[in-house]
């Protein structure tokens, strides 16, 4: 049971870190390359802008969750 | 970092740590968070209208994830889903109409604190009650509970009261497989608009008031409560972000740097749903309005809104 523990522990770690790297990776190259155009939306073209926001949370919650699950996946069956 | 479009610099850390406990409470519990989300951000000095708009565009992130993995462990009722997306949208509607009454009439500020202390806590104090009263019949019968743990269907203090109204037969009735009832569509629609109103009145999901509604007035077992609650609130809260951005009250890029954060956090709270009974899940519930009491005596008291 401990065994267990310890394994599922250090494999939730593993997929912090790298799931922290791709995160930095994604606000560095994403965000900054959407920053000013984001801004510019919203300044000139509310109701595009609005459109826009949720398909980018939307996106953004499909794209992640499928990465978490695969690394998941991965790692657990790695350590399994 | 800086975000243009609320004209703020805040530590992209901090935001996907706020995600991230977040994302814990509202996998676990169902709710959005905006309770804690708000003031969060208030604290970085982002103004209040950015606060309550950009929350809710992290609030649909963060329970798309969540009712994902919900739906996937079979907590989802799609079907009472879209039904309640219906009454909390007009209910919600009606809420921001009372509110513009309200600001009309120059007592906005006190009446909306007010309605807020007494309903958090309310919802506390009962569900303390309920759920303490269910655990000691529950280990009274302690062979009941050990044939539970592993199942949905949970039992309640309230329970006579809830099958009475389960039983008032306004038609349509309409069955829900899913959630193991029948009940008429007017009641699904009454709770929806009630918590709609509550969060058109209040702010935020109003989760706290929707998910122990779900629970004591329609029957709907606890598990089920969660996993439906997070996937109407992806309803609604995707009509909150649309209407907020038209206003100018949506900073995408703070949402999607918090929800970084919240998708883990709303993974870890879903799973762990598995580990706990109806009761005890409902009984950790109990400090979360508290939360938001606090927060609003915070404010009545010192004048700053958080």
């Amino acid at each position: 049971m401990k065994k267990q523990a310890t394994k599922s522990l250090r494999a939730f770690a593993i997929e912090l870190v790298i799931y922290s790297v791709l995160v930095t990776v994604y606000f560095f190259l994403v965000l900054h390359l959407l920053g000013e155009w984001l801004y510019h939306l919203e300044a000139q073209h509310r109701y595009l802008y609005a459109v826009v926001a949720l398909l980018l949370i939307a996106g953004q919650a499909v794209a992640l969750d499928a990465v978490t699950t695969l690394l998941f996946r991965l790692l657990r069956g790695r350590w399994r | 970092m800086f975000f243009p479009i609320s004209n703020t610099h805040i530590n992209p850390i901090y935001l996907v740590i706020v995600g991230f406990i977040i994302g814990i409470l509202g996998g676990f519990f169902g709710v959005g968070g905006s309770f804690i989300a708000g003031p969060a951000l208030r604290l970085m000095g982002v103004d209040w209208n950015y606060a309550v708009g950009t929350d809710l565009a992290h609030i649909v992130g963060k329970s798309i994830v969540a009712a994902r993995q919900h739906r996937t462990l079979g907590n989802v009722d799609l079907k009472l889903g879209l039904f309640m997306a219906i009454g909390t949208i007009a209910g919600a509607e009606c809420g921001a109409q009372l509110i513009q009454v309200l600001k009309r009439a120059g007592n906005v500020n006190s009446v909306v604190s007010y309605v807020a202390i007494s309903v958090y806590f309310s919802i506390s104090a009962f569900m303390l009650w309920e759920s303490q009263k269910t655990l000691r019949s529950d280990k009274r019968r302690w062979h009941s509970v050990a044939k539970a743990a592993g199942s949905k269907t949970d039992r309640s203090a309230f329970g006579p009261v809830t099958r009475a109204i389960q039983r008032l037969k306004i038609s349509p009735m309409i069955t829900l497989p899913t959630s193991g009832i029948r009940i008429s569509l007017w009641t699904i629609l009454l709770v929806a608009f009630i918590g709609g109103l509550f969060s058109g009145f209040l702010g935020g999901g109003a989760g706290y008031i929707r998910m122990p509604s779900m629970v004591y007035v329609l029957g709907v077992p606890t598990h089920l409560a969660v996993g439906t609650d997070l996937f109407e609130i992806v309803i609604s809260a995707s009509y909150g972000t649309i209407s907020h951005a038209i206003k100018g009250n949506v900073d995408i890029l703070i949402a999607l740097v918090m929800h970084t954060g919240a998708v883990i956090g709303a993974q870890i709270g879903a799973v762990a749903t598995q580990y706990f009974t109806g009761p005890k899940i409902r009984l950790a519930f109990v400090p979360l309005p508290l939360i938001g009491a606090a927060i609003v005596i915070y404010t009545l008291v010192t004048g700053h809104k958080l």
